[in-house]
């Protein structure tokens, strides 16, 4: 089917225009975005099904051949990605059934929802690099919208700096698309990887592609500028912090893969400025949550560390190191937004998202232990779960690679890890119940509709943890075929079929 | 004319910078205008500037017969200006609310510190009660 690049992209925006229909009316609204995410989860595994098939797709929209229109094309990475992002979608909207009140649901939660899942995969899916920039606006507008939303006073000064450092952002981005284009006369970026190495002004080259990173590294909330993120994502409410931390951060860490395999093959600088910032990203970010005591600052913060590990994977350029970035690309997104919602029950349980507030959780809510236990400690690292072996490819990469200190950095915040995650453990499920619980906040059942997709996600943890071996094959050949994009390019640029 | 183009977009940046550095968030959106005006030259003189005739193929033809002005960076720039447009209407309105709630926009304020700045524990699980109880102007 010609048209299935597409479709993850359409489907939501469409659901999107129906579910302004239901804004007065939750308990519809609801089981259209629902059946929406349903919708979606379905076209992104048709999508893995046909990658795996053919290896790239591409579709270009209203017959015009690239480089001369704008194309989609999906090869393994983006397929991947696609189909994660429908995941925690699906995940997130039945969450929402329970979490998400009438308000929200009249100030259009689900259509900005929906929307905000079409520019991730619009932005996963794009071969254009203007396009790109279109959808991380898409993406942003959409996150705006939920992120002012809701019922809570005292979250917009987070939401001014969130705003503001990423509309900078999307400046840096847009200034070196201008001279990239001034450069090569081209935005296409399969026919960027050609006219980018044979560039005259090697320098300015170079400078564009720093502008690129710095953008990209905002996004991807990189050492030293990943401020916005903790001063935001816990003002957020629940679902709406899960998609985020799952999917936002890791938008900038594609597009940083894709700019540095594809467009700019030969900047060197860059990479090894990448190696530098990677490291300091790790540690700033763990450092950071140990004086934590709120849980949603606490897994803020560890989303800047492990985001650090995917940007190490990518700056060191092997075939072994990359498909590390790419396990632990999926391995991170399902997990971090597990937490997030594991961290909305808790304090549904518990009264409180500080963990000073909270305790005994493990003898009255033994299903919610399961639910926390297995991300947190899959996230810290713990075998045989899937962030052991993601963090084993990223270090055994580096070790390869001659960077002992990488990888000793990398072993030390994957310890580090350990620390935060025993404490919400320990505050959280272990410690007695404290005496002034505000029984007024506390809901100690716990909806199968919240429930549910927690536990529903630790079983997809489990499961890549047991069968890693196909996923790291898979891995492999993505990231080989990113290393030498020829198939890529010869698909996108080969005229029309 | 490209040299001159150059110059402009390079001092429509150091203001815009100087603006966006400042700790004033009302300052930081005129900075954030100017900026954006300046990219949208900058990519307009990234597309070549000459005296030519508009890109259109005359009749008979199928092809350009003589060289024509690059149609490609208005696009781009048309998109960047609506874009830009949303973006600088979306943070006036977050400023203005902003200010409602915190009665300040100066960045450097206790409203905008991490610590001072945190949200009120509340638990609204399920409940409408202060759900429009919103800060008004």
């Amino acid at each position: 089917m010609i048209l299935l690049p597409a479709l993850p992209i359409l489907l939501p925006l469409a659901v999107a225009i129906l579910l302004v229909f239901f804004r007065g009316d939750p308990r519809r609204a609801q089981a259209v975005a629902m059946a929406g995410a349903v919708g979606h989860l379905a076209v992104a595994v048709a999508l893995m099904v046909e990658v795996v098939r053919h290896e790239v797709l591409v579709l270009w929209v209203g017959d015009w051949p690239a480089p001369f229109g704008i194309c989609l094309a999906a090869d393994m990475l983006s397929a991947v990605m696609v189909l994660i992002t429908a995941v925690i979608h699906t995940a997130v909207t039945v969450y929402a059934r329970r979490d998400i009140d009438a308000p929200q649901v009249r100030a259009g939660f689900y259509p900005i929802m929906q929307v905000l899942a079409a520019g991730v995969c619009g932005a996963f899916l794009t071969g254009d690099l203007f396009n790109l920039y279109v959808w991380f606006e898409v993406m942003l507008m959409a996150s705006f919208g939920l992120l002012v939303m809701g019922p809570k006073p005292g979250r917009l000064a987070g939401a001014v700096k969130y705003v503001a450092l990423n509309l900078l952002a999307t400046l840096f981005f847009i200034t070196a698309i201008g001279l990239i284009y001034g450069m090569t006369g081209t935005l296409n970026m399969a026919d960027l990887h050609a006219k980018a190495a044979a560039v005259e002004n090697q320098a300015l080259l170079t400078a564009a592609a720093m502008l690129l990173m710095t953008a990209f590294g905002i996004k991807a909330a990189l050492f030293p500028v990943f401020f916005w993120l903790p001063a935001a994502y816990h003002t957020l409410s629940v679902p709406v912090s899960a998609f985020f931390a799952g999917m936002l951060t890791k938008v900038g860490v594609y597009a940083l893969i894709r700019m540095f395999t594809l467009v700019f093959s030969g900047v060197d600088l860059a990479l090894d400025v990448l190696l530098v910032i990677a490291a300091l990203t790790m540690l700033f970010g763990v450092v950071g949550a140990a004086s934590q005591m709120e849980m949603r600052r606490i897994l803020g913060f560890h989303i800047i560390s492990q985001v650090g590990y995917m940007v190490l994977g990518l700056a060191l350029l092997t075939p072994l190191a990359l498909a590390g970035a790419i396990v632990y690309l999926v391995h991170h997104i399902i997990v971090k937004a597990n937490l997030y919602l594991v961290s909305g029950l808790v304090r549904q349980a518990g009264g409180s998202f500080s963990l000073k507030r909270v305790g005994g959780l493990y003898a009255s809510h033994g299903l919610l232990a399961i639910g926390f236990f297995i991300p947190a400690f899959s996230l810290a690292g713990f075998p045989p779960l899937s962030g052991f072996w993601a963090k084993l490819l990223i270090i055994r990469a580096s070790i390869e690679s001659g960077q002992y200190l990488l990888a000793v950095v990398a072993a030390l915040v994957g310890l580090l890890t350990i620390f935060s995650m025993v404490k919400i453990w320990s505050e959280a499920f272990w410690k007695a119940a404290p005496d002034e619980v505000d029984l007024s906040c506390v809901h100690p059942d716990l909806s199968a509709w919240m429930l549910g997709p927690v536990l529903a996600l630790a079983l997809v943890t489990v499961a890549l943890g047991i069968f890693m071996g196909p996923v790291i094959d898979f891995s492999m050949a993505a990231a080989e075929r990113l290393l030498d994009p020829q198939a890529y390019i010869r698909a996108v640029l080969g005229g029309l079929p | 004319m490209e040299t001159l183009l150059a110059g402009l977009v390079g001092l429509l940046f150091a203001a815009a910078i100087y603006l966006m550095l400042s700790g004033v968030l009302v300052r930081f959106v005129f900075g954030f205008v100017l900026i954006g005006n300046a990219i949208n030259l900058l990519i307009f003189a990234a597309g070549r500037m000459a005296h030519t005739r508009p890109p259109l193929i005359p009749d008979g033809q199928a092809t350009l017969t003589a060289p024509a002005a690059n149609a490609l960076p208005q696009a781009l720039i048309l998109t960047a200006i609506v874009i830009g447009f949303a973006m600088i209407t979306f943070l006036l309105v977050l400023l203005y609310r902003t200010y409602s709630q915190t009665g300040t926009l100066d960045a450097d304020d206790d409203a905008f510190l991490e610590e001072t700045g945190r949200v009120a524990e509340t638990c609204t699980v399920d409940s409408d009660a202060d759900a429009d109880a919103e800060v008004g102007p």
